[in-house]
């Protein structure tokens, strides 16, 4: 999922020939994983189905040669997904770098993306504290360990925010 | 800025606040508006000027610039008096540690704000009593601050914030030195008793369970103020 | 809001939290208390001493004898003449009475008059001669006691005093009164100007550092206070709530301290009524404080101290969020520091040029020169303390800890060494007179032991050979030598005695024969003087050689030291004859038998004695409790700075938790805690000394005492405020300890 929009997000920054797509790609997140070309012309070529992203073709090339460009319909997309808060769930960083980082490289707020995240954190995290609140022993000892991993996440953003600075240095360059 | 949701009214209203130390800006053009009822988390990174935002919201510290709005006085046209004496009715303190007087017993620590507005000993002792009673630590009062635990102590705090029946309670990392058994009580009796008298609690908190205890959180970053929506 | 009702919550909430302070907040109020209860015990003792001294002037006054009016014999009057016959040390004075009708008038106290035999004498004086070892006192008069003399005659319950009935005085030898205490009438000898000098002197010394004491005394612990006002302010008390409940946590120091200054002055009065002799002997009813007094010390003391309080909370700014000191930045400026100290050298100057003790206002003066002089070392403590500190630079690690905060806050510590310095300056200025003017009555030691020292003057002409007898039959009277003394005129007069007698009133005689004549104080060979009544003419001779006369005993004018061969032609009775007696050293008793056999022949005899040792006791006395004064003075100003460094660390502990967790040593924290000791009493006692010694000195030029440096006083009080120093330092080392043991640094 988040693999399809941090493609759309590199794109935003001109269009590109998917071998350049998946160098930039694991540049930029694949640090654990390196992206497969497979991985790179499946999910373009959903893309491309569902008309977010269009093939520029250079005459005289062969096939490795198709640049991809982003379309509007792309964009918005992009915007909406980036605005749109992750349902909080353990594991959720690597997708939330990945969206802070794209919001970083695309321009747009970064800081925004955090916020939101975290309204949504607090948003789950309210709703257990008042279970908790309400509840036996038993929802208190669920509720707390959802609780205490959540915190970890929202730790976690606030530290992100804190250095957002640095980050937008080195996506920058 | 988001609207709050309808049939609220803000209490107390920010505006453009700025305010230095010496070279550093603690805040930079910060607004916020407090409303009836609700309870507020100031969040963000330590630096950000959160607290120095809540000492502004209380009176306690005056912005170079910008208003504070309670009701339709604005707190920094106030003599220092008036705003004691608002400090004294309509608002109330938790902070971290050391709000205490140690001389005074728990007891006469809760009553010393009603006192101070002149009511009567016994009248005030009563009420104390009832609200040591509420925060479930009514076998302190008649013990000095420094020798109830520190959980006990900042319950006893609470209770001296809500014993006036307060507009609003700011409270400034009111677990900060607790662990976080202690804090979860506190906080829990805390805000079930701001909730049943219906005051608006502003809490400073770098901890994100303590501000699950909020309906709505605003983030202060760069001595500036990101609200969300009011949440119901 | 406001209203009595509030002001009286809020000052009750002062003194609620004064006392509630635990240990440290009860040692705080109870120095605050001692603090000021010295200060009000010393000053209702000043509202007191003047009027037990004028209720005794009164009654003395109406006993008084007025020795120059004329009044002519008749059936309602009385022949009296003063006796003075002291007993082991103590004065005992009265008067010889002799009715010369059926109607004399009865003294104050006395129901009857005592006839030839008889006496009346006061309770302290009965109960001397009930002693039972006072069978020589017994003795002396040979009368019998037949009441005793009323507390409306008597200057104090201590006085010794009779009123000896007899029929030996005559018009020529003796007073004729008509009544007692005849208006106009002159009381008492006059005090020795030197002596009122010290008194005040003294008074002053032991009043303002216990003023000074008061005044820092209020402000112990302001820094605890301050945090505990913060801490209001921030559940809504305003400004001036604080201010109200800070002036209601002094007042409950200085109201207890009035009470525990009332406590002290009656345990004064207690002590003056049992234990007071001599003059300072008065009645319980006498010690009554002018009224207007005491209402302006009760009124005024505990707004003095709370005006204190105040004025020192100026410089602080309590605001909810904790304590802004402003003090920090101001720097001390020495200029209006200085007015105080200049003025005082002004007023004391004079002084340099001697007492004039024809102008009366000298004392005056001289108190309020010295006054200023000393408050004025506890102005310029501070801005010399700072001075210093603020040029000492680094060294080892517990020197640069010591040093730095004092540079930060001096005040503290400041403020309890100024008691100090001000009451060592006092101490040494005054061991300087004593010292001075005990050096005036040992005679610079140039007279060394005289042989005949006692003289016996008789006022009632008897034959020689009667006094002779009495005298060789005495037991412990060793040897006498007849004095003659022959007026030549009212300036001039002859001393006619052996050359043993005459050797010992000049010690530059040397060697001496029958036939010599000697001359003192202006005399000279080859003038004439007319003497006696008669006016007979007589020439001093060519041979007559000028001497100076001993200090011991002042030349009163010209006067010629004849040996009796030299006189031999002259036909001129002499004026008056006195007896030097050589007394038997190792004979306690040999002194008291000698008055004894002059009271039986002359009860109006004098005795003037060389040794002047009672003078002597007396100025050593009040230097013993002087200096025990100030012993206690400054175990009091020790106790106060062992508060302040208590204090002081508690504050720090955090800091000092967190020293101690990295490392610091125990010795190093240890040594800095004697250095901000020490640095401050050092500076304290070394302006201390430099203004107590100048002033000794000008004290001892206006007394005409040779100008000596008083080591004694200055080691005494130096080794006190070390031990001050060692003390404290050690009082706060178990503090220190306790604050930087491990798991400290967690806890807040």
């Amino acid at each position: 999922m988040s693999v399809s929009f941090a493609l759309l997000g590199l794109l935003e920054g001109g269009p590109r020939h998917g071998y350049d797509l998946k160098r930039s790609y694991d540049e930029a997140f694949g640090r654990d994983r390196a992206l497969h070309y497979g991985q790179v012309y499946a999910t373009m070529a959903r893309l491309l189905k569902n008309g977010l992203v269009e093939v520029e073709s250079e005459p005289g090339d062969g096939p490795d040669r198709k640049r991809y460009a982003i379309t509007d319909a792309g964009i918005t997309d992009m915007a909406a997904w980036l605005t749109q808060p992750e349902k909080p769930e353990p594991y959720l960083q690597s997708t939330l770098y990945t969206k802070v980082v794209l919001a970083l490289m695309t321009g747009r707020d970064a800081a925004e993306v955090l916020d939101t995240q975290r309204s949504e954190h607090l948003r789950l995290m309210r709703e257990l504290t008042r279970r908790k609140i309400d509840g036996d022993l038993a929802d208190e000892l669920i509720c707390d360990h959802a609780l205490f991993h959540l915190e970890a996440d929202l730790r976690w953003l606030e530290l992100t925010a804190a250095r957002l600075d640095r980050l937008a240095e080195k996506v920058g360059r | 800025m988001t609207a709050p949701s309808s049939g609220t009214r803000p209490v107390l209203t920010a505006e453009d606040l700025h305010l230095g130390f010496g070279e550093t800006r603690a805040l930079q053009g910060a607004s916020l508006s407090v409303y009836a009822g609700e309870v507020l988390a100031l969040m963000g990174p330590s630096g950000s000027g959160k607290s120095t935002l809540l000492h502004c919201l209380a009176g306690i510290l005056t912005p170079e610039s910008g208003s504070v709005r309670y009701g339709d006085r604005d707190l920094a046209r106030m003599s220092d008096t008036e705003r004691s004496a608002l400090r004294r009715g309509t608002f109330g303190f938790v902070f971290q540690f050391g709000q205490l007087v140690p001389e005074l017993t728990c007891l006469e620590n809760v009553a010393l704000p009603l006192r101070l507005a002149g009511a009567a000993r016994r009248d005030a002792h009563r009420r104390a009593a009832d609200w040591l009673e509420r925060l479930e630590v009514a076998d302190v009062g008649g013990k000095r601050p420094g020798q109830a635990s520190g959980g006990q102590g900042q319950r006893v705090a609470v209770a001296r914030a809500l014993v006036t029946e307060p507009t609003v309670i700011f409270a400034d990392e009111p677990t900060g030195a607790l662990d976080s058994l202690n804090g979860e009580l506190v906080m829990k009796l805390f805000i079930a008793a701001a909730k049943e008298t219906g005051a608006a609690v502003v809490l400073v908190t770098h901890e994100p369970r303590v501000a699950a205890y909020s309906d709505r959180e605003a983030v202060v970053r760069d001595g500036r103020v990101r609200e969300r929506e009011l949440i119901r | 809001m406001t209203g009595p009702r509030s002001w009286i919550f809020e000052l009750a909430l002062g003194a609620r939290m004064s006392v509630a302070g635990g240990r440290s907040g009860i040692l705080r109020l109870a120095l605050i208390a001692i603090g000021v209860g010295l200060g009000v015990a010393v000053l209702l003792g000043a509202a007191t001493v003047p009027a037990a001294m004028s209720a005794s002037n009164v009654r003395t006054g109406a006993r008084a004898i007025d020795n120059q009016a004329e009044v002519p014999r008749g059936d309602d009057t009385m022949l009296t003449a003063h006796l003075g016959s002291p007993y082991r040390g103590q004065s005992i004075d009265g008067e010889l009475l002799q009715p010369e009708g059926s109607r004399p008038p009865l003294p104050p106290g006395v129901s009857r008059i005592p006839g030839p035999g008889e006496m009346v004498v006061s309770p302290a004086l009965a109960r001397l001669l009930a002693q039972p070892d006072a069978a020589l006192l017994r003795e002396r008069w040979d009368a019998e006691v037949i009441g005793t003399i009323g507390d409306e005659g008597l200057s104090g319950p201590a006085e010794l005093f009779l009123y000896l009935g007899t029929n030996t005085l005559s018009p020529d030898t003796a007073v004729r009164i008509r009544e007692f205490g005849p208006p106009g009438a002159v009381a008492e000898p006059e005090t020795v100007p030197i002596f009122v000098l010290l008194t005040l002197v003294g008074m002053v010394v032991l009043l303002i550092p216990v003023m000074v004491f008061m005044a820092s005394a209020v402000r112990f612990g302001d820094q605890a206070r301050d945090r505990r006002l913060a801490a209001l302010r921030l559940v809504g008390a305003d400004a001036a709530m604080t201010r109200r409940i800070a002036a209601g946590e002094t007042l409950t120091g200085a109201v207890l301290g009035l009470l525990i200054g009332a406590l002290l002055w009656a345990g004064g009065i207690v002590l003056a009524n049992r234990y007071g002799t001599g003059g300072l002997s008065f009645y319980l009813s006498d010690m009554r404080p002018v009224p207007l007094l005491v209402a302006v010390i009760v009124i005024v003391v505990p707004a003095v101290a709370v005006t204190v309080t105040l004025s020192a909370m100026r410089r602080v700014v309590v605001e909810p969020l904790g304590v802004t000191r402003m003090s920090v930045t101001i720097r001390r400026r020495l200029w209006w520091r200085l007015i105080l100290p200049v003025i005082g050298v002004v007023l004391l100057w004079p002084l340099y040029q001697g007492i004039d003790e024809s102008s009366s206002g000298y004392e005056i003066q001289v108190v309020v020169g010295m006054a200023f002089l000393l408050i004025g070392i506890a102005l310029l403590l501070p801005w010399l303390v700072e001075a210093t500190v603020r040029r000492l630079g680094g060294g080892s690690p517990a020197w640069e800890l010591a040093v730095r905060r004092l540079q930060s806050d001096s005040g503290t510590a400041i403020r309890a060494v100024s008691g100090i310095a001000v009451s060592v300056a006092g101490v040494i200025a005054m061991q300087g007179i004593v010292t001075g003017v005990e050096s005036l009555y040992d005679g610079d030691g140039d007279a060394g032991p005289v042989r005949y020292g006692t003289v016996v003057m008789p006022m009632t002409e008897l034959p020689d050979r009667d006094w002779a007898t009495a005298l060789a039959a005495t037991p412990g009277v060793r040897e006498h030598r007849v004095m003659r003394i022959v007026q030549a005129g009212d300036q001039a007069r002859l001393r006619i005695a052996d050359c043993d007698v005459l050797q010992q009133l000049s010690p530059e005689i040397g060697a001496c024969r029958d036939g010599d004549v000697f001359a003192l104080g202006g005399a000279t060979a080859g003038k004439r003087y007319a003497l006696g009544e008669a006016g007979v003419a007589w020439t001093a001779p060519p041979a007559t050689r000028v001497v100076t006369g001993t200090t011991d005993e002042p030349a009163s004018g010209e006067t010629l030291l004849v040996t009796p061969a030299a006189f031999a032609g002259a036909a001129v009775a002499p004026d008056s004859t006195s007896f030097y007696t050589a007394l038997d050293g190792n004979d306690p008793d040999a002194l008291e038998r000698l008055r004894n056999t002059a009271a039986r022949l002359d009860p109006q005899a004098y005795l003037y004695s060389y040794d002047r040792s009672s003078v002597r006791d007396a100025l050593a006395g009040m230097r013993d409790a002087l200096l025990a004064g100030t012993a206690a003075l400054l175990v009091l100003i020790g106790a106060s700075m062992v508060v302040n460094v208590v204090e002081q660390l508690r504050e720090r502990r955090k800091v000092l938790a967190v020293l101690a967790a990295f490392g610091t040593r125990r010795r190093t924290l240890g040594a800095s805690v004697l250095y901000q000791v020490a640095i401050p009493v050092l500076l304290g006692m070394a302006l201390a000394v430099t203004v107590g010694t100048a002033l000794a000195s000008l004290l001892m030029v206006a007394v005409e005492a040779p100008v000596t440096v008083d080591w004694f006083g200055i080691g005494a009080t130096s080794g006190i405020a070390a031990l001050v120093v060692l003390g404290t330092t050690a009082a706060g080392l178990p503090v220190l300890w306790r604050l930087t043991a491990a798991g400290n640094l967690r806890s807040e």
